[in-house]
């Protein structure tokens, strides 16, 4: 679907506010939105909700062997996806310049900040390391993917636990979780993206971007930082052209935000892993309210199923059987069998059948005959996917074959060219075809 | 064949009346639903069974595509993504299933091209197929609701597995799941408590598998 495109009503509003330095929402100029985070039942699973947006992340891992030119490294794999429902505009084929963009800045953020210690990810040296993947999946676009995609993927992989494994000589164990508790990810630091958008060539700035102040900006400055204030990552696309003052001003105010953001993290990787140990109730059931209107939450139900024998009796004591359909398979010759009779030639009938079914009352798979191959599986086309060998020929227009149609039609369901052609089906074409047809 | 039936059903009814009650089998585990929890879509909802979560959104009637337009009822799309990895043959099937299902009790005749798409995202899968398809259906039909299509009836998806002695167990778990001869995901609607839809796997009788829709009723 379109995206539906912006009045210039609205852009013009939305320009003035932000010149009054006002936001839709009421937020300050260097506001973040409330940032919440719930976790799943298993490891590595987490959803991240900046506003409204709304970002899932998932963490998985395999045994692979290394790639040949970093033979003692693990492997990240990082996949952002545009689900359709986060906007209507996300459809397969036409996101791909954004899904491009922000699948870089996230790889550039995360892999080349080397947040995530690779080498302890190897397992065997040159045969097997550990390969991560994270899949980050957009439900709901309310603005600033990047920044809710960064945090949701870092605390994904904070999340996240790997098998224990074991390397004793040349003997590696890989224990179940069962066996031996998984073990966390080595992690350094945790790289969050800040985003700021500018209006009116650089004039005025935005922090934390929703989505209707997205489409009116003049351009992005993406700045990812960890808390030690280490910049990881900086870009800056839309071709506004910012002033050395203005690029240190936002990393400052970007240090602050970060610290904030990752004290929030910890909060609640700490708030999961205790309710983990005390053996509560964690998981995304426990993040649904409990006394709002639109969700409803039920506890064990039981069911009473005592009388489901008496009632599936009447059922069936009530009930038609079905139709005697199975016939015998009849043997023709070594090679050549045939199951029930085809229906009625309707050729005559229909000047423009396209597919003729073939619409047996045999029965199916059943059946098994020692010396007869037979394929249950081909329908017949018009032309038929008979046994005789079927002529191409590209002068198809001139050549037109007229039969006159039989009175019982026998199909044959064969795989095997016989010798004898039984009973073809008949044609009567009354048009001409664009198609192949077997020659008789 | 009728014969056979009967003797079938008189076998199972032995069986039946002389075991012991069920047991653990018959409960459901416990179920949490949250609509309209998505501010893009038209209509969302997040179904939760046990371990099995999944979240849809509806987005309809809107614009089609001049080449998927139906011109006398709307198109009905369904987009069914796995947590992890890219989809498959898996999910297309399951797609092609709830979209029949769907089809069944959208009124489409009253938005005539128009589309109407359901996008479902597994949040948490416990591992089983079955539980999963239940568990899409149950979301599309609530994302369906808050989105106000039009629809005849409400359905709902449920899972049952047979175990070797043919005991019946509703919303089986998925160790319960692999050591089962048979299991059942039926679709059923709730105004005649007619079947939609049944997806089995597994080996089971006739008797059986009207003792399951039975059990759902």
């Amino acid at each position: 679907m379109k995206e539906t495109p912006l009045s210039n009503c609205e852009r013009r509003f939305l320009l003035r506010a932000i010149e009054e330095k006002k936001r839709l929402d009421g937020r300050q100029t260097y506001d973040y939105r409330n940032i919440r985070i719930s976790f799943g039942t298993d490891y590595g699973c987490c959803i991240v909700e900046l506003g409204k947006t709304r970002v899932l992340g998932q963490v998985s891992c395999e045994l692979v062997a290394p790639k040949l030119n970093r033979a003692t490294e693990g492997i990240l794999f990082f996949n952002l996806e545009l689900s359709q429902m986060a906007a209507p505009a996300f459809e397969p084929g036409r996101q791909s310049d954004l899904l491009v963009k922000l699948n870089r800045l996230l790889e550039r953020c995360l892999r080349n900040s080397k947040c995530i210690d690779t080498e302890s990810l190897c397992v065997v040296a040159g045969e097997k390391v550990w390969q991560i993947r994270v899949d980050l999946h957009l439900l709901n676009h309310d603005g600033n993917i990047i920044d809710a995609a960064s945090i949701a993927a870092i605390v994904a992989l904070c999340h996240f636990r790997r098998p224990d494994v074991s390397v004793q000589g040349d003997e590696v164990t890989l224990y179940t979780p069962e066996e031996r508790d998984p073990v966390p990810l080595s992690i350094h630091h945790m790289p969050i993206c800040v985003s700021f958008a500018f209006f009116q060539q650089g004039t005025y700035l935005l922090v934390d971007p929703n989505e209707r102040e997205e489409r009116v900006m003049d351009g992005l400055l993406v700045i990812a930082m960890n808390k030690h204030r280490e910049i990881c990552t900086i870009q800056s696309s839309g071709g506004i052209m910012l002033l050395k003052d203005q690029v240190l001003r936002c990393s400052k105010i970007a240090g602050v935000k970060v610290a904030e953001i990752t004290e929030l993290i910890q909060k609640a990787l700490e708030n999961d892993q205790k309710v983990r140990k005390e053996g509560g109730k964690f998981g995304f059931a426990e993040s649904i309210a409990n006394q709002r209107i639109t969700a409803f939450k039920m506890e064990k139900a039981t069911i009473d199923t005592s009388d489901v024998e008496e009632k599936a009796e009447e059922i069936i004591a009530e009930a038609e059987p079905p139709s005697e359909v199975v016939s015998k398979p009849v043997l023709w010759t070594p090679g050549t069998a045939q199951i029930g009779e085809g229906v009625e030639n309707s050729w005559g009938d229909l000047e423009d059948s396209e597919k003729e079914d073939d619409d047996e009352g045999g029965s199916d798979e059943a059946i098994i005959l020692d010396s007869v191959k037979m394929d249950t599986g081909i329908e017949v086309s018009d032309i038929g996917s008979q046994d005789a060998p079927i002529i191409l020929s590209d002068s198809e227009e001139e050549e037109m074959i007229i039969l006159e149609p039989d009175k019982n039609p026998k199909k044959i369901r064969t795989q095997t060219t016989s010798v004898k052609q039984e009973k073809a089906p008949n044609k009567k074409p009354v048009k001409r075809r664009k198609k192949k047809r077997a020659a008789n | 064949m009728e014969e056979e039936m009967h003797t079938d059903a008189k076998i199972r009814a032995e069986t039946g009346t002389g075991s012991s009650p069920r047991g653990p089998g018959c409960s459901l585990r416990h179920f949490a639903c949250e609509q309209n929890l998505l501010s893009r879509p038209d209509g969302s909802a997040s179904f939760l069974q046990g371990d099995t979560s999944v979240l849809a959104g509806v987005y309809g009637p809107s614009e089609v595509k001049v080449s998927k337009e139906i011109f006398n009822k709307a198109t009905l799309e369904v987009i069914l993504r796995p947590k992890i990895g890219l989809p498959g043959v898996a999910e297309k099937s399951r797609e092609r299933l709830i979209r029949n299902t769907c089809e069944a009790v959208v009124l489409g005749t009253l938005h005539p091209r128009t589309s109407i798409t359901v996008v479902l995202q597994v949040v948490s899968d416990a591992g089983s197929g079955a539980q999963l398809l239940a568990c899409c259906l149950n979301a599309a039909c609530m994302a369906l609701v808050d989105a106000g299509v039009p629809m005849r009836a409400l359905f709902c998806g449920v899972t049952c597995a047979l175990d070797s002695d043919g005991t019946l167990v509703l919303d089986p778990t998925s160790k319960q799941e692999k050591e089962a001869r048979a299991v059942l995901t039926f679709a059923l609607d709730n105004v005649e408590r007619k079947l939609l839809m049944s997806s089995t796997k597994g080996l089971f009788s006739d008797a059986e598998i009207i003792r399951g829709q039975g059990a759902h009723d």
